[in-house]
């Protein structure tokens, strides 16, 4: 009892204190999740109304997830890399996280292009083959800005600033990272679910 | 062990305590008063930029009142303001304002009002001014963030204002934005260019407001003073911070139903279109939903009431308790039912569409849920009366602003009973009784927190005093004028006459109300011209006000500990630590009405509780870690 009460009286500001940049990305994710609950809700409702056109997701998806979850470790590699100061290792890790993040945008294109050559079109068709677009279209967006944020890595590391002792940039870049990688599966699975 | 970790992992360490580098930064007009980092700045230009709104917001209320409260008035010597939006007919001279300038006036006055003024002119202003003062830090989270956030909704006030001036005229679908009618330029003249305008600006709008929300939110969790436990924050700051959660949950789902809006209009997709003629031709949109967008304008738009609602109440709860000289009753339970709430205010979003044709189970569900929220409201209504009830009242200006707050939020949340029942609605949607209700609840109480705000906050603010007789004069002026506004309405609203309706005159039933609504025209001309007897004391006791004393209002928190002109970084020494809740308002055996939060219990030992006598051995033990942590330095 005397010592839970020390800890209150004497620091409690250290209770819950955590790096600020870290939390304020944490509150960016969040608004991030907010608009994709907000559309894929949207989605469902729209879908309850009936008059709702059904067809085929691409096979490249399948792929592109792949890819992106492939990303998703090498990520985690250039972490471990850091926290282990192999900065060689952490140039390599970064790179290849960078080449597959593009390689999953081209493949989102690519997807695209299918969905038209299956005379799926954003614009003029019903409102279930445009909401796929922008589902897609703005989860790419995101991930154009953590690739982005990548390179900012990849620059700093090549200055010496991500080693164990300055961990932060990279932390919170793999956390925007692996949440797109979630924030992919989710609308993956939604797709397919509810497509 | 935990701190030492986190600290060599850490590239931002120096925004802990001992943080003094910035004071000492060379600063001129541009990094002092244009770009600047400092919170305290920041804040003054959003209250600057929400007063410019606020004037511009109650001009065009006034334009359209002028409209409702006479309408067989010659308007044409408005023409040299108002140019082409008058209309004078050539034989008689006679002038009438432009049928669609209307709609364009009402919608910019309440997209002006609910987000440039009370969003970000109310929340923006005393969010950024107050939270590292009142918790203890130096600045915020991310200076830089905040600076964005000023600018961005800088951007946003621009293209906004623009909009005001093209000739097609700003958007003119309601501030509610409705598909279809904002989804089709072809459709009315204030779809075109101002409606695009008005979602660009949203757009830039939502980015400040959530800039502004994260940093505050990571701000209030890790930036408090040492002994600042939530259990221990002032309610303002508890106000703040859940203002802050609910724009970070809402604003993302308006940013992505105008994202969807902005398809249909200007890529061709139909989120919101179907089946719709304009001058007999057939739009190809097939399959949208216009109803799909009211469920995600709501979501946003419900919480957005208690964005611009809960600061207002933490501002009030502080001056409420300061000015009672008396602890808030319910200290507890004022932060409960803000999170009740908060919590709420989420679910209750369809209670605004129950004449769309939804389900009534649906609506009675949304209607249970609507009556709730009256209970956190009712605790914090009686929690205010019972704070003032037989307190040592002290009315200075901001104090009389609080309690018109709560007599607004009486008066106008009792209305809110009725409107939430799916079944009257029937009758009162969109009438003047909604407008009347939301004025006084969500407006006026807000605006009045908004004045006790400023009022209270302007000597640390300013560094010097407003005129406090010139302050009563306003308060009256305004808290009898909005009354005389708004309460009219609620007869006119009960007889079922619509809001948005350019006249009424060729209705007989409405013909009988002529004379009541030039009564309220003539209040709310009068109330406006109340406003500048602000403005003058505001600009006027800014430069040349009585110097203001340290501590004018005898208060708690720490912001009246720094000094009278607080630099960058806010206290010149270390931060004062905190041992005491803020409400240590005459305190039985104390020898002064007030214990500010910094004094220890040991410097109290008259008025200390037995309980409270226990802390004194941690403080000395704290006092020990202190000094030891000091020689490790």
């Amino acid at each position: 009892m005397d010592t839970t009460n020390i800890h209150i009286v004497e620091e409690p500001e250290k209770q819950l204190a955590m790096h600020p940049r870290k939390f304020s990305m944490w509150l960016f994710i969040v608004t991030v999740v907010m608009i994709f609950a907000a559309l894929t809700s949207a989605y469902i409702v729209r879908q309850a109304e009936g008059n709702w056109r059904e067809y085929e997701l691409p096979l490249s998806l399948w792929i592109n997830s792949g890819i992106i979850i492939l990303s998703s470790a090498t990520m985690h590699w250039a972490y471990l890399s850091a926290k282990k100061d192999n900065l060689e290792m952490v140039k390599v890790a970064i790179s290849s996280t960078t080449f597959l993040g593009v390689l999953f945008l081209i493949g989102q294109m690519w997807a695209w292009n299918v969905l038209v050559s299956n005379e799926v079109y954003f614009t003029g068709g019903n409102p279930s083959e445009s909401f796929l677009y922008v589902l897609t279209g703005l989860h790419g967006a995101h991930l154009v800005s953590a690739i982005i944020y990548l390179f900012i890595v990849l620059f700093a590391t090549f200055r010496y600033q991500v080693h164990s002792k300055n961990l932060a940039k990279i932390e919170m870049c793999a956390t925007y990272w692996h949440f797109l990688d979630i924030l992919w599966l989710y609308l993956f699975i939604f797709l397919l679910l509810n497509h | 062990m935990a701190t030492v970790d986190i600290h060599l992992n850490e590239e931002t360490a120096h925004h802990g305590d001992g943080h003094h580098e910035h004071e000492h930064h060379e600063t001129n007009f541009w990094t002092h008063y244009i770009f600047t980092i400092d919170h305290k700045m920041i804040g003054k230009q959003f209250l600057i930029t929400g007063i410019f709104w606020a004037l511009i917001g109650g001009t065009l209320s006034i334009l359209f009142r002028l409209q409702l409260g006479f309408p067989d008035m010659d308007m044409s010597w408005l023409k040299p303001i108002l140019g082409k939006w008058i209309e004078i007919d050539t034989a008689t001279g006679f002038g009438t304002l432009d049928p669609e300038f209307y709609l364009a006036l009402v919608t910019m006055h309440g997209t002006i009002m609910v987000f440039f003024v009370l969003t970000a002119g109310l929340s923006g202003t005393f969010s950024n001014y107050l939270i590292p003062l009142q918790i203890g830090a130096r600045d915020m989270a991310s200076g830089f963030m905040n600076m964005l956030s000023y600018w961005f909704f800088f951007l946003s006030s621009a293209v906004m204002f623009v909009s005001l001036f093209i000739e097609t005229g700003p958007a003119s679908g309601g501030w509610v934005i409705y598909p279809p009618l904002s989804a089709l330029p072809k459709a009315v003249n204030g779809s075109g260019l101002g409606m695009t305008l008005w979602l660009v600006s949203m757009v830039f709008f939502i980015v400040s407001s959530l800039l502004g929300s994260i940093n505050y939110i990571s701000t209030v969790i890790n930036l408090r003073t040492k002994g600042m436990s939530f259990s221990k924050l002032p309610l303002t700051i508890w106000a703040f911070f859940l203002t802050a959660v609910i724009g970070v949950l809402s604003f993302p789902v308006l940013f992505a139903a105008a994202l969807l809006l902005v398809f249909d209009r200007s890529f061709g997709t139909s989120f919101y279109l179907s089946e719709i003629y304009i001058d007999g031709e057939a739009l190809p949109n097939q399959g949208g939903s216009p109803i799909l967008f009211q469920h995600l304008f709501w979501f946003l738009g419900h919480p957005e009431v208690y964005i611009v609602l809960l600061p207002a109440l933490g501002i009030t709860s502080e001056i409420i308790a300061t000015n009672s000289r008396k602890p808030i009753f319910g200290y507890r339970a004022m932060i409960g039912s803000m999170l009740g709430i908060t919590i709420l205010s989420f679910v209750v979003w369809a209670h605004h569409m129950f004449v769309t044709g939804m389900n009534p189970f649906l609506g009675s569900v949304f209607m249970l849920l609507t009556l709730i929220i009256a209970v956190p409201s009712a605790v914090k209504v009686f929690n205010y009366l019972t704070t003032l009830w037989r307190g040592n009242l002290v009315f200075t200006p901001a104090m009389l602003f609080s309690i018109g707050l709560v007599s607004f939020f009486i008066s106008g949340g009792l209305t809110g009973l009725f409107l939430g029942n799916s079944a009257i609605d029937i009758q009162l949607h969109d009438t003047y009784f909604v407008v009347a209700h939301f004025h006084l609840v969500m407006g006026s109480a807000s605006f009045f927190g908004l004045m006790a705000g400023v009022y209270h906050w302007f000597p640390k603010m300013f560094g010097r005093m407003m005129d406090a007789k010139l302050g009563y004069i306003h308060f009256w002026l305004t808290f009898v004028g909005v009354y005389m506004v708004f309460f009219p309405m609620h007869y006119i609203g009960i007889a079922g006459y619509p809001r948005r309706y350019y006249s009424f005159t060729n209705f007989d039933t409405f013909n009988s109300f002529a004379d009541l609504n030039m009564f309220v025209s003539i209040a709310a001309i009068c109330t406006m011209t109340a406003q500048f007897i602000f403005l003058y004391n505001f600009f006027y006791s800014m430069y040349r006000g009585k110097k203001a004393p340290l501590n004018p209002w005898k208060s708690n928190t720490l912001e009246w500990t720094t000094p009278r002109e607080p630099g960058h970084g806010n206290w010149p020494g270390e931060i004062p630590t905190v041992y005491r809740w803020p409400y240590d308002y005459s305190k039985p055996g104390a020898d002064v009405d007030f214990i500010p939060q910094h004094i220890p219990y040991s410097e109290t030992p008259e008025s200390n509780l037995p309980y409270e006598n226990e802390l004194i051995k941690l403080e000395a033990e704290d006092k020990e870690v202190k000094v030891a942590d000091g020689s490790k330095h």
